[in-house]
């Protein structure tokens, strides 16, 4: 199975059933998949950050919210999940294409790459990092699990060498 | 016409909608006027309420008011356009004007020079409504019978009432808020 086929495969198999989504070429696939699921409501954003207050409203209402990101959108995102989701304790799946990892051509996206588990240590975020499409079938519905209990966000890291 | 006056005469016409409401002074003043558990009030993220409110709309039936601020949708611009295109019916939106950053001392926003109302416009908003301040001409009921998503911009006075901080935990707030939405939503199904 492919990488894009397994993350799709956790999300119905967690019932995530609303995802908002900002493009990574690596998510191109996933995104499209997620488009064409008529049980999941797909809001494409212009901003992570808004992506994420929309998560949250989201999950208010009743829904398992996720979103699909690349890494950049975390910067975008800190006091979104610092002010609104560590302060009222919401959960969201965070799907990240992890650029900036090993076989990176984009030297641009290297320092942003370097930063990420960083920042997600700083903002006290769990995180995991399937290295193949099996790993991600058993991490990242554990993953939600953990966002749910604990109603915190999770990140999904999935570097260059994971597509 | 005062922030807390056009807050009072808005809530005093809304019944079970859910209200998502800004951070600082706004917050504020709406659970000094009245507590109830059809309010969310954003405490932190700044620029976000418009963004919860569309998430809340499109995951309710419920109609949804969002009491956001000028400097707030200037942080957020963005959100204009997801929510047009996302096109709820259930979404008011109000921007309460005071061309300021009200709640941290009325430091000048850049909608004084900038008509918000014509911004959500030229993004396609169909729904709009212009209030200036004159408290006789706000007539929120015309509001409430308009097909969202509704864009309401305020002129409101700069300045903020002598109110004090709101006296419960966020996940209080959360806890009660998700509890009326299950409880309305059980009753649909
Ligand atoms: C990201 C961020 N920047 C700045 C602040 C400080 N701050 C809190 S409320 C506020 C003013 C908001 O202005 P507006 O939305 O116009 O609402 P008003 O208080 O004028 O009604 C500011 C700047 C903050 N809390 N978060
Ligand atoms: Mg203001």
């Amino acid at each position: 199975m492919d990488g894009s086929q397994a993350v799709y495969n956790t999300l119905k198999q967690s019932e995530i059933n609303f995802v908002v989504s900002l493009p990574c070429v690596n998510l191109d696939n996933i995104m499209k998949m997620v488009e064409a699921d008529e049980d999941i409501i797909h809001v494409p954003v212009t901003r992570e950050e808004e992506g994420f207050g929309i998560c949250a409203g989201a999950f208010m209402g009743g829904k398992k919210p996720a979103i699909l990101m690349q890494n950049s959108g975390l910067g975008n995102s800190v006091n979104a999940l610092a002010s609104l989701f560590e302060l009222y304790k919401l959960p969201v799946l965070m799907i990240i294409s992890h650029r900036g990892t090993e076989g990176e051509f984009m030297s641009a996206q290297i320092p942003m790459g370097n930063a990420t588990p960083k920042v997600l240590d700083a903002l006290q975020i769990p995180y995991f990092n399937p290295k193949t499409p099996d790993e991600a079938l058993k991490l990242i519905p554990k993953a939600w699990k953990i966002a749910e209990k604990n109603g915190t966000p999770v990140g999904i890291l999935l570097s260059i060498k994971f597509w | 016409m005062e922030r807390i006056d056009t807050i009072r005469k808005i809530s005093d016409e809304l019944t079970n909608e859910l209200v998502v409401c800004n951070i600082g002074f706004p917050s504020r003043e709406l659970h000094h006027l009245k507590d109830s558990s059809t309010h969310f009030y954003m405490l932190g993220s700044m620029g976000l309420a418009s963004s919860i409110g569309l998430g809340i709309a499109m995951s309710t039936k419920r109609k949804v008011v969002i009491f956001d601020g000028d400097g707030s949708i200037l942080m957020n611009l963005g959100s204009l356009v997801t929510i047009f295109n996302q096109n709820p019916d259930n979404l008011i939106l109000i921007v309460l004007d005071n061309e300021c950053y009200g709640s941290t001392g009325s430091q000048c926003s850049y909608a004084s020079t900038v008509n918000l109302g014509r911004v959500a416009e030229a993004v396609g908003f169909k729904n709009n409504f212009f209030f200036d301040g004159n408290e006789k001409e706000l007539k929120f009921k015309e509001v409430l019978k308009s097909c969202g998503p509704v864009f309401v911009h305020v002129k409101v006075k700069p300045g903020n009432a002598n109110v004090p901080v709101i006296p419960l935990e966020a996940l209080d707030i959360k806890d009660r808020f998700m509890d009326e939405i299950k409880k309305i939503e059980t009753n649909i199904a």
